[in-house]
């Protein structure tokens, strides 16, 4: 019995390495959770003389996907967001962060646009106000304007199917 | 399993994209403001690159946190503002110095619950040893040693 107990000791020190390496230390979990989405009046990516600010997005429930062309892993998730934006479950909208409007627009042009409307926050102030750090962040935000999911990083067709369409469904129904 | 080199290389490309080194714009002309404003952010972690404070960070986002930091105390906010301001939009994460509440009791109790378990253990195993030797049991291999010691003292020296 005594002989196992260092073995017993490093078991247990082996289980607890690999769930903190299985964990994501980006994957801080965002305060903004249940709060309201912070207000943005910003101009639109595609017709920049127009605005769209939160307010108008009030009644209903809409993802916000920040996403920028300089931003790599952008590129991951971009084919997911376009497969979804065309099954119509939910509007998407793009926070264009820190980019350049031609550069933007010649990568929507490129990799597809699955967005309802971009808008533009060149100088990253709305970002701030979200607690962007990590492009590409998602967030779900329900009727009320509360934020009721963030994903920091790219996402996934399990995320998509695990987290987001049940909440959705949930938010909608 | 397989998840961990993907994430690894996300993470990677998501720090390639924007730890790069770029110099942070100060306010030379105003010495106060400016030693004010590394003091706040050096206790403030910059979320892009998670192991330097903001102050060290040349990350674009900690670019801009500095810029905010330095414009709202233009603006006469006090340093606790700011850091609520800070805590607001990213959580206790940001702070070096995080506060005791209860989801961060784990990391301010738990050395000390280790150290407590530790002498725990250890005096359990004192007393436990103690009790062994005034009960005069001794392990086997002592227990040869002494009575093959004993033997051979009682061939060479009569008593």
């Amino acid at each position: 019995m005594k002989r196992f107990l260092p073995l017993g000791i490093f078991l247990v020190l082996v289980v607890f390495l690999a769930v903190g390496l299985g964990l994501n230390p980006r994957e801080v979990p965002s305060p903004l959770i249940g709060k309201p989405a912070p207000a943005f009046q910003l101009p639109q990516l595609q017709e920049p003389g127009r605005t769209l600010g939160s307010e108008e997005l009030k009644g209903k429930v809409w993802m916000l996907n920040v996403w920028a062309s300089w931003c790599v892993a952008c590129l991951e998730e971009h084919p997911i967001l376009v497969e979804f934006s065309r099954r119509n479950e939910l509007p998407v909208y793009g926070l264009n962060y820190k980019d350049k409007r031609d550069d933007a627009l010649r990568w929507l042009a490129k990799h597809g646009n699955p967005y309802t409307i971009s808008v533009r926050d060149e100088d990253g102030r709305v970002g701030i106000n979200y607690g962007v750090y990590g492009v590409p962040e998602t967030y779900v935000i329900d009727r009320n304007g509360l934020i009721r999911y963030k994903r920091i990083g790219p996402v996934t067709v399990q995320i998509l199917q695990e987290k987001i369409l049940p909440l959705v469904r949930q938010l909608q129904g | 399993m397989r998840t961990i080199p993907t994430a690894l290389g996300v993470l990677f490309f998501m720090l390639a994209g924007q730890c790069v080194a770029r110099e942070a714009p100060s306010s030379v002309n105003d010495p106060v403001l400016e030693n004010r404003v590394i003091r706040l952010t050096s206790e403030l972690r910059c979320l892009v690159c998670q192991n330097q404070s903001l102050a060290d960070s040349h990350a674009d986002l900690a670019i801009d946190l500095k810029d905010e930091v330095r414009s709202q105390m233009r603006a006469g906010k006090t340093d606790a503002e700011i850091r609520d301001y800070m805590v607001a939009r990213y959580g206790d994460f940001v702070l070096y110095d995080p506060p005791f509440k209860r989801s961060t009791l784990l990391l301010w109790a738990g050395p000390f619950a280790l150290l407590l378990l530790g002498l725990l253990g250890l005096a359990a195993y004192v007393r436990n040893r103690r009790r062994r030797l005034q009960q005069g049991e001794l392990p086997a291999i002592d227990q040869a040693r002494a009575e093959a010691l004993l033997r051979g003292q009682s061939g060479s020296e009569p008593r």
